[in-house]
């Protein structure tokens, strides 16, 4: 078994643990949105090309090399010591763009009742976002 | 609106301030601290405006806050009270100017045009990026039962993203009353030299 995490989501795949994180190709469009075409990884309008070189350790048959896929795509990876646990982060590149644009990044938070609420729910209205902490 | 978020990994440490405080805003928990990674947040309490169309007005922020904290008198263990006067009076100041935004909308003098607000986004470096990634993780591990590992990976990201309050603060040691202030905090504040620990916000009364 191994674990995904990525955006704030947790998900479960069978799978080895080790020094790389194979998935095969749904896999990687469910957990991630990536996914791999001609072209090379792509997400919405976006496609990042495979080097011919580099192909081979990042693709065989259905199964594709996710932790050195997320490197060539420069956003950063973090794993367990087991290779079991592996952490799929962001860009900062990616963050930096997103907060030039000034669109509001969007997220799903729980309230303390555990129920969702996601910043475009408060569309229409001027909204304060404000941190706290226990600490 | 006030979309107020606790950016704590234990809801039992948050739960007993909400329950105190019986807010009538929406109040949420974020237990990776996604919001550090989503809007470069370092520190609590950080702020950002976002209009009805869901754009940016002003961008991450110490709220109202303002730097005071190496005034902090360990006589007393208290700030003097003239410095908590300046600080009730930026609090005070910068709660008036989200009033008048929440009236004026874009029309109000606190309200940066889309210029200003983007030259008072902050960059994020790609060691931050790599922190927030260990971040998730090490709570991962943390609520796994592989509390020594995940304290391993909180140790990296505290060296990789040194000005993140949030991950120090959250990673480290707490005193009984559940707040990170002990030795290591302000051994961190004393070390700043110039840094501040709330930066300045751009706002006339906030210094």
């Amino acid at each position: 078994m191994i674990t995904i995490l990525n955006e704030n989501n947790v998900t479960e795949l069978d799978g080895v643990a080790g020094s790389a994180l194979w998935v095969n190709r749904d896999d990687m469009a469910a957990v991630t949105g990536w996914t791999l075409k001609p072209e090379g990884f792509c997400k919405d309008e976006v496609c990042v090309p495979v080097p011919a070189n580099k192909s081979g350790e990042l693709i065989a048959d259905d199964r594709v090399n996710l932790s050195e896929a997320w490197r060539l795509m420069g956003k950063p990876v973090a794993a367990s010591s087991d290779g079991d646990v592996w952490s799929l982060g962001e860009a900062a590149n990616d963050r930096n763009d997103a907060m030039l644009s000034l669109e509001a990044p969007d997220f799903s938070l729980p309230d303390f009742s555990g129920k969702l609420h996601s910043l475009t729910d408060f569309r229409r209205k001027r909204v304060l976002l404000i941190t706290w902490a226990s600490w | 609106m006030i979309v107020s978020v606790a950016m704590d990994a234990e809801i039992e440490a948050a739960q007993p301030w909400v329950d105190v405080a019986s807010p009538t805003f929406v109040t949420l928990i974020d237990k990776n601290h996604q919001l550090s990674s989503l809007y470069n947040m370092v520190n609590v309490p950080q702020a950002v405006w976002i209009d009805e169309d869901g754009k940016i007005v002003r961008p991450t922020e110490s709220g109202g806050s303002i730097d005071i904290l190496r005034e902090f008198d360990m006589e007393i263990m208290g700030f003097k009270p003239e410095a908590m006067e300046r600080a009730a009076a930026a609090k005070a100041t910068y709660t008036q100017a989200v009033k008048d935004w929440a009236i004026n909308g874009k029309e109000s003098p606190y309200a940066f045009d889309p210029d200003a607000a983007r030259d008072h986004v902050e960059p994020m470096t790609d060691d931050m990026a790599l922190a927030h990634t260990k971040f998730q993780l090490g709570q991962f591990l943390l609520h796994n039962g592989r509390e020594d590992e995940a304290n391993g990976v909180f140790a990296e990201c505290r060296d990789l993203h040194p000005y993140s309050w949030n991950i120090f603060r959250q990673t480290s040691e707490k005193m009984d009353t559940g707040i990170a202030a002990g030795e290591a905090f302000w051994g961190k504040v004393m070390s700043l030299g110039d840094e501040e620990y709330y930066k300045t916000v751009d706002m006339p009364g906030m210094s």
